[in-house]
C-alpha cells in the first residue's frame, strides 16, 4: 500500500525531499487514506466557502459542482483512457430528464440521483460498446451526432418529455435536520440556493473521491496503459473492449449524476439546454484544466462558471449589445481551446507542475552549492 | 406515390449538398489525416458574408464569389496558422483544435452579424415544377444546385488528373517526405488542399442556405450529416464522398418525410454507428484492412 506514495517523491531532489518527508510522515500512508483526508478537508473548505457567500454565489457554486462532476467523468475517459465523447451535454441531457420523470413520480431525492446514473450509465454502456471500435476522429464524429441528435428525442416523444419548451423539474424540499442544522452553522435561515449548492457540492466531492481511488488503483493503471500503448496492453492480457467500455460506463454514469443535479438546480429540462456547445464547453473545461487530472477538470468547470459572466462585462463595456456580448463567452472557450492545444497541451495542471516542479529543484540546487 | 417522389427529389437535392461537404471533408483527410469538425462552422461564416454583401445590394453571384473567395482565404489561414503546429501530432489534439475554431468561429459570427435567424435568397425559383397536373418538389433552384455540386466535382476530378498542381497534391497527400525530396513545397500543397477543401466547403453552406434560414448554428446537422456520407464513403474516396452524399441525403429525407425531422440527426447516428460496426473501412476503400 505504500508503493504508489514513492512516485510522488520521484525527482524532488535529497535535500528538498527532508523537509517533505518531515510533512509526509504524519500523511496517512494509504491511498485511500489519503483521499479520505483531503476530502475531509475540501468538505470544511466547501461548508466555510458556501457559508461565507451570498445566494448569488451559491447557485454560482450549484452551477460549478454540476460541470465538475461531469468534467471529473470526461477526464477519466479522455484524459484516463484517451477516448474522447463530444456526447457528454447529450448524456447529461438523459440524466436530467431521468431526474424529471422520477422526481415528478414523488421518488425521493437519493434514489432519483441514483436512478438518473443508472439510465445514463445504462445509455453509456450502449455508445461504449460502440465507442471501443472506433478512436481519433471516428469516435469524435460519433459522439457529436449523439450530442446534435439525442436532443431530438425530447421533441419527437413531446407529450411525455415536454418538447422543445422543455419539461419542468420538481424542486426537491429542503429538510428540517438541514435548515437545523444550516442554523446551528451560522445563525442564518438556510436558502434553497444554498441547499441545492450543498447537494451539489456534496455530490461532487463523493464522485471525486471515489474516482480519485479507481484512478490510483489497479482498472487506473489499465485505463492509463491503454491510452499509451494499446497493442503492449493487449499483450499484457488486458482486454481492450472490455476496459473501453467500462471507462465509458463509468464517465456516462458521472454525465447522469451531473444531469441530475443540473436538473434540480435549473429546475428544467429542455433540448436547448443540452447542445452541442455544452459538450464542447465541458471538453473545454478538461482540457484546459489539464488532462486526466481530477484538479484540472475542477479547475476547468470554475472557468466555465465564472468565465462567462467576467467576459459578457468586459464585452458590454467595449461597447457591444447584451446578445453579442452573451457570444463571448463561447467565443473566448474556442479561442483557448485552440490556444491551450497548440501552447500547453498539459493544460493548466500540468503548466503548474512544472512550475513546481523547477521552483524545487532551483531551490535545493542553491542550498546545496 | 407522390409524396414518395418528393422525398426521394428533396433527399437528392440535400444529397448533392451533402457530398459538396463530404468532398471537403475527404480533400482534407487525403493530404493530412485531420477531420476538420469546424468546417461546418467556416462554411457558416462565408455564407454571412455572402450575405452581406447581398444585402449591400449586390447580386447573387457577387456574394458567391465573394463567399468562395473569403473560404478560399480562410481555408489557407488556419490551415497556416493553427493546424500546422498540430499536423502529424497526436490525433486527439488536432480533433480538439478543429472542435475549438468550430466553437469560436461559430460565436464570432453571432457577435459579427448577430445570432437571429434571416432569409438568404435563392438564385432561382423555388416553385416546384408541374408535371401533367402534379406539383413535384423539384424546383429550378435544385437543378441549379446539383449543377454546381456536378461542375465542382468536375473541376476537382480535373485538378488533380490532369494538373502539375494537382500531382504534386496527390504526391504530398500520399508521401510527404519522397515528394520533399523530389522537390513538391509539401508545406505549400497542404495550406492549398485547406483552402481547396474550405471552397468547397462554403460552397455547401450557400447552396443550403439559398431559400432558407441561416443562424450561427446552421451547419451543425449538415457537419454531422457530412462527416457520416464521408464515413459511408471511407474517408478516403472523392467518389466515395459523393455517393455516401447521396445516399444520406436520400435515407435521411425517407426519415424525415415518413417519421419526423426531429429523428434525422439520430438516424444519421444510427447509420454511423452501423457502417462503423459492419464495414469500418467504408464502402469504396481500396485498403483491406484500416483501423478507425
Amino acid at each position: 500500500m505504500a508503493a504508489p506514495t514513492k512516485d510522488t517523491e520521484v525527482g524532488v531532489p535529497p535535500a528538498a525531499a527532508g523537509r517533505f518527508a518531515a510533512f509526509t510522515r504524519r500523511m496517512p500512508s494509504s491511498t485511500l487514506g489519503k483521499h479520505a483526508l483531503t476530502l475531509l478537508v475540501a468538505f470544511v473548505v466547501v461548508v466555510l466557502v458556501l457559508e461565507l457567500t451570498g445566494p448569488f454565489r451559491n447557485s454560482q457554486f450549484a452551477t460549478m459542482a454540476y460541470y465538475g462532476i461531469a468534467a471529473a467523468g470526461l477526464t477519466v475517459l479522455t484524459g484516463v483512457n484517451g477516448q474522447i465523447s463530444l456526447g457528454h451535454g447529450a448524456l447529461m441531457a438523459v440524466g436530467a430528464y431521468t431526474t424529471g420523470l422520477m422526481l415528478a413520480a414523488e421518488i425521493p431525492l437519493l434514489v432519483t440521483m441514483l436512478g438518473a446514473m443508472a439510465v445514463t450509465a445504462a445509455v453509456g454502456a450502449v455508445v461504449g460498446v460502440a465507442a471501443a471500435r472506433l478512436h481519433g476522429p471516428y469516435l469524435a464524429g460519433a459522439t457529436l451526432a449523439l450530442a446534435v441528435g439525442l436532443p431530438g428525442l425530447a421533441i419527437y416523444f413531446d407529450h411525455w418529455l415536454g418538447g422543445e419548451q422543455g419539461m419542468r423539474i420538481p424542486s426537491p424540499q429542503m429538510p428540517a435536520w438541514f435548515s437545523d442544522a444550516i442554523y446551528f452553522l451560522s445563525a442564518t435561515e438556510a436558502s434553497s440556493a444554498k441547499y441545492l449548492a450543498y447537494i451539489g457540492w456534496v455530490t461532487l466531492l463523493v464522485v471525486l473521491f471515489l474516482l480519485a481511488n479507481l484512478m490510483a488503483g489497479r482498472t487506473g493503471r489499465v485505463w492509463r496503459a491503454v491510452r499509451d500503448d494499446e497493442v503492449a496492453a493487449e499483450l499484457a492480457g488486458i482486454p481492450l473492449g472490455k476496459v473501453r467500455v467500462l471507462a465509458f460506463v463509468v464517465s456516462a454514469a458521472c454525465a447522469g449524476i451531473a444531469g441530475a443535479v443540473l436538473g434540480i438546480v435549473v429546475r428544467l429540462a429542455a433540448p436547448s439546454g443540452f447542445t452541442i456547445v455544452l459538450s464542447l464547453g465541458l471538453l473545454t473545461a478538461v482540457v484546459v484544466g489539464g488532462l486526466g487530472s481530477l484538479v484540472g477538470a475542477l479547475l476547468g468547470s470554475a472557468l466555465l462558471v465564472f468565465l462567462p459572466p467576467f467576459v459578457t462585462n468586459v464585452g458590454t463595456d467595449i461597447g457591444l449589445d447584451n446578445t453579442q456580448a452573451a457570444q463571448l463567452a463561447p467565443f473566448v472557450y474556442g479561442a483557448v481551446l485552440v490556444l491551450v492545444m497548440l501552447l500547453a497541451p498539459s493544460g493548466a495542471v500540468g503548466v503548474l507542475k512544472k512550475l513546481l516542479k523547477k521552483l524545487w529543484i532551483g531551490r535545493s540546487t542553491r542550498r546545496t552549492g | 406515390m407522390q409524396q414518395f417522389l418528393n422525398v426521394t427529389l428533396t433527399g437528392l437535392g440535400q444529397g448533392a449538398i451533402y457530398a459538396a461537404f463530404a468532398l471537403a471533408l475527404v480533400l482534407i483527410w487525403r493530404s493530412t489525416r485531420i477531420v476538420n469538425f469546424a468546417q461546418g462552422a467556416m462554411a457558416m461564416f462565408t455564407t454571412y458574408l455572402a450575405l452581406t454583401v447581398i444585402e449591400a445590394g449586390q447580386s447573387y453571384w457577387v456574394g458567391l464569389i465573394v463567399a468562395l473567395a473569403g473560404g478560399l482565404l480562410m481555408g489557407a489561414v488556419v490551415e497556416r496558422l493553427v493546424i500546422r503546429p498540430v499536423e502529424g501530432g497526436p490525433e486527439l489534439n488536432a480533433v480538439i483544435v478543429t472542435l475549438g475554431l468550430f466553437v469560436a468561429i461559430q460565436a464570432l459570427a453571432a457577435i459579427l452579424f448577430g445570432s437571429t435567424f434571416k432569409s438568404f435568397p435563392a438564385p432561382f425559383d423555388l416553385r416546384g415544377f408541374t408535371v401533367g397536373e402534379v406539383n413535384i418538389a423539384f424546383t429550378p433552384n435544385s437543378i441549379y444546385v446539383i449543377l454546381a455540386v456536378v461542375v465542382v466535382m468536375v473541376a476537382l476530378v480535373a485538378l488533380f488528373r490532369f494538373t502539375d498542381l494537382g500531382l504534386k497534391m496527390r504526391a504530398a497527400a500520399f508521401s510527404q517526405e519522397v515528394s520533399r525530396l523530389l522537390g513538391v513545397r509539401v508545406g505549400r500543397m497542404l495550406t492549398l488542399g485547406w483552402a481547396l477543401a474550405a471552397v468547397v466547403g462554403s460552397l455547401a453552406g450557400l447552396l443550403i442556405a439559398g431559400g432558407s434560414l441561416v443562424y450561427p448554428a446552421y451547419m451543425d446537422g449538415v457537419v454531422v450529416f457530412g462527416f457520416v456520407a464521408a464515413t459511408l464513403g471511407g474517408l478516403d474516396s472523392p467518389g466515395g464522398a459523393v455517393v455516401g452524399g447521396l445516399s444520406i441525403g436520400l435515407l435521411l429525407s425517407y426519415v424525415s418525410g415518413y417519421l419526423g425531422s426531429e429523428l434525422v440527426a439520430l438516424a444519421a447516428l444510427a447509420i454511423l454507428v452501423a457502417v462503423l460496426l459492419v464495414r469500418p473501412q467504408g464502402i469504396f476503400a481500396k485498403a483491406a484492412a484500416r483501423r478507425v
